[in-house]
């Protein structure tokens, strides 16, 4: 192959800007992935959560989340008879140790995981001061830690208490759907430690992802719909009671 | 902690600073519009504070950003918010109308009040403040009648950009709270109104306080006439606010939507003191009752500046209360309205009481010196003996 000086002048910068993108591990660069071909949500099935922690656990350790602090969590309702209103919620270290025996008697237990809800119309990109809280083409919700001012803006403005401020890092921190995982076509920490299914990591855009034959099938819910924040994640059998 | 809190929410995020940001700058706003009545509205009355208030402005308007800065995780990437904003953010747009106030309206109505005297005293000091004034004419030394005319229509408009400019500044801190839909207890479009008002009443009540205070310090007479109608002014203002702030009250007790148990527990329990002793009794309808004896009774001059005084210093301990109890209350319940946790100041942490104290006394630090640079008093008699020291 005959490559004039003139092509090697002008190749070089494009290789350099390439090169870039795969020092900085973009998931375009990796093989067979391409963000625009897929829509990230979740699918969570109240009725199979036995409230175990593992998903915590998992989350705590892929993530190095610190201690005290969650991007995932399990609530444990309890809902006597009617008083849908006042439904007495617990989440002793946000379920990371399981839960201990409930000592409330009649009505309905059940256990609800929650996280990210990765939001189309996230309240907390939208008031981000900087843009550093942003949406990856693919529907995920993440922060740039490089970029974070720390302003906690973002905390305040999540309606499901999603977010914390990172002690080490002092930025705003959160769930990233596992994106280092999920785009190298790994499923998420949290619904890979799932004993029972009861979280399935969802690709709206695949046309064969099971989700869609689910969402036809069963009633489904998202938390507080009246926000209309545009929340990906679908909850099975989710009681009036969660808030 | 009690009830059920969502795991992170455990923790406050926006501390005492936060709350000092909009405390000071509704000073601004409500110091600038005082000003801008004599300016704009031809009120003689309060010509005796016109320049007072304005550098009263300038001090706690440089001081504002500080607590923000103060608390930010990464202080050193904030000017990111000017140099890439985002467009959506109402804080971000907070950055611009800031920057906009302080060097488009405030510095430069200062500049061409003080113009005329600033020539005069770069004229007759030596050393370093002659440098210092000679800098400050920025080399326009023309002080002649057409030229002073025209200072005066510039400044008229500054003022008149000046008075939206000043109710964007504050109307603006309140739609920061006022938008965040996941908060039920800032989440209303009253808040930016409620915040101007309020601002509106905090900076005349400095401004008054400052007055008699400067007054009594130099000795020389309060002008009656300018405290009178700045009371009053205060007086109306604090009625309108008032009023917005109960109709925001009375509209959520009466529609009781699914967050109002949380938060009537909270004004119940957490926030009685904050919000029912402090806030509406002690700071808001007892200087009310005594500013409306004011209006109603004719009283001695003593007994005024007494009863002016006294409703001015409740005053701003009331708005202070409010900006604590919107700032620190809208943190203390659950999201999920199932639990509540508590806020414990630190002392001298870098979020603890000595900044806060620190940044409460660095404006009126700041007004010393803009005072000593540019004094603003002009043509004013001695006190009587005795007069001083009433209040």
């Amino acid at each position: 192959m005959n490559v004039s000086r003139r092509q090697i002048l002008l190749l070089l910068p494009a290789a350099a800007v390439a090169w870039e993108y795969v020092l900085a591990d973009n998931p375009e660069s990796s093989p067979n992935f391409k963000m625009s071909d897929h829509w990230w949500g979740m699918l969570i099935d109240i009725s199979k959560c036995i409230g175990c922690g593992s998903c915590v656990r998992a989350c705590a350790t892929e993530n190095d989340v610190p201690e005290t602090y969650f991007r995932t969590w399990v609530e444990r309702y309890h809902v006597s008879d009617w008083h849908i209103e006042n439904p007495e919620v617990d989440s002793p270290k946000g379920g990371i140790d399981g839960f201990p025996q409930s000592k409330a008697e009649g009505g309905k237990n059940f256990f609800v995981p929650k996280m990210c809800n990765h939001c189309v119309d996230s309240p907390c990109s939208q008031v981000c001061p900087v843009g550093a809280t942003f949406h990856t083409p693919d529907g995920v919700v993440l922060v740039d830690y490089e970029y974070c001012l720390g302003c906690r803006y973002c905390i305040q403005a999540c309606p499901y208490g999603c977010r914390f401020f990172h002690p080490k890092k002092r930025t705003a921190d959160k769930c990233t759907l596992c994106y280092h995982r999920i785009t190298k076509g790994l499923t998420t920490a949290c619904c890979e430690a799932c004993p029972t299914g009861a979280r399935q990591l969802a690709d709206l855009k695949n046309p064969n992802d099971p989700i869609h034959a689910f969402l036809k099938t069963h009633t489904v819910q998202v938390l507080k719909p009246h926000l209309a924040t545009g929340s990906k994640l679908f909850y099975n059998g989710l009681d009036g009671s969660v808030r | 902690m009690e009830g059920f809190m969502y795991p992170n929410e455990v923790e406050l995020q926006w501390s005492i600073l936060i709350v000092l940001y909009p405390f000071l700058t509704g000073l601004v706003a409500g110091a600038f519009i005082l000003a801008s009545l004599e300016r704009v509205f031809r009120v003689e009355e309060v010509k005796p504070t016109y320049r007072l208030a304005l550098l009263t402005a300038l001090a706690f308007l440089i001081v504002a950003p500080l607590p923000l800065q103060l608390h930010l995780g990464h202080p050193e990437r904030s000017l990111e918010m000017y140099l890439t904003p985002h467009r959506a953010s109402a804080m971000a747009m907070f950055g611009f109308v800031y920057l906009w106030y302080l060097m488009a309206v405030l510095v430069v109505e200062i500049w061409l009040e003080y113009r005329r005297d600033i020539v005069r005293l770069a004229e007759s000091s030596r050393g370093v403040k002659g440098l210092l004034y000679r800098a400050l004419t920025l080399g326009s030394h023309n002080v002649s009648p057409a030229a002073l005319r025209i200072d005066d229509r510039v400044g008229w408009i500054i003022t008149l950009i000046g008075i939206p400019s000043a109710f964007l500044l504050h109307g603006y801190v309140g739609f920061i709270f006022g938008s965040v839909k996941a908060n039920p207890w800032w989440s209303t479009p009253l808040m930016p109104v409620v915040f101007l008002f309020s601002a509106m009443v905090s900076g005349i009540a400095l401004v008054l306080l400052m007055y008699m205070l400067t007054s009594a310090m130099r000795r020389v007479a309060i002008d009656m006439r300018c405290l009178d109608t700045i009371a009053r002014y205060l007086f109306y203002t604090f009625v309108i606010d008032f009023t917005l702030e109960m109709l925001d009250l009375i509209h959520r007790i009466y529609e009781s939507d699914e967050s109002f148990r949380s938060l009537d527990f909270m004004v119940h329990t957490r926030l009685f003191f904050s919000q029912i002793m402090i806030q509406i009794f002690l700071g808001t309808l007892a200087p009310l009752a005594l500013l409306s004896l004011t209006q109603l009774f004719t009283f001695s001059v003593a007994v005024r500046k007494r009863v002016y005084a006294m409703s001015a210093v409740l005053t701003m301990m009331g708005i202070f209360a409010m900006r604590w109890n919107v700032v620190i209350g809208g943190q203390l319940f659950s999201k999920s309205f199932l639990g509540y946790t508590s806020y414990k100041v630190d002392l001298i942490t870098r979020e603890g009481i000595l900044p806060a104290v620190a940044l409460m006394i660095l404006p009126f630090a700041i007004l010393y010196v803009l005072i000593k640079i540019l004094p603003p008093w002009q043509g004013e008699r001695p006190a009587a003996a005795g007069a001083h020291g009433d209040d």
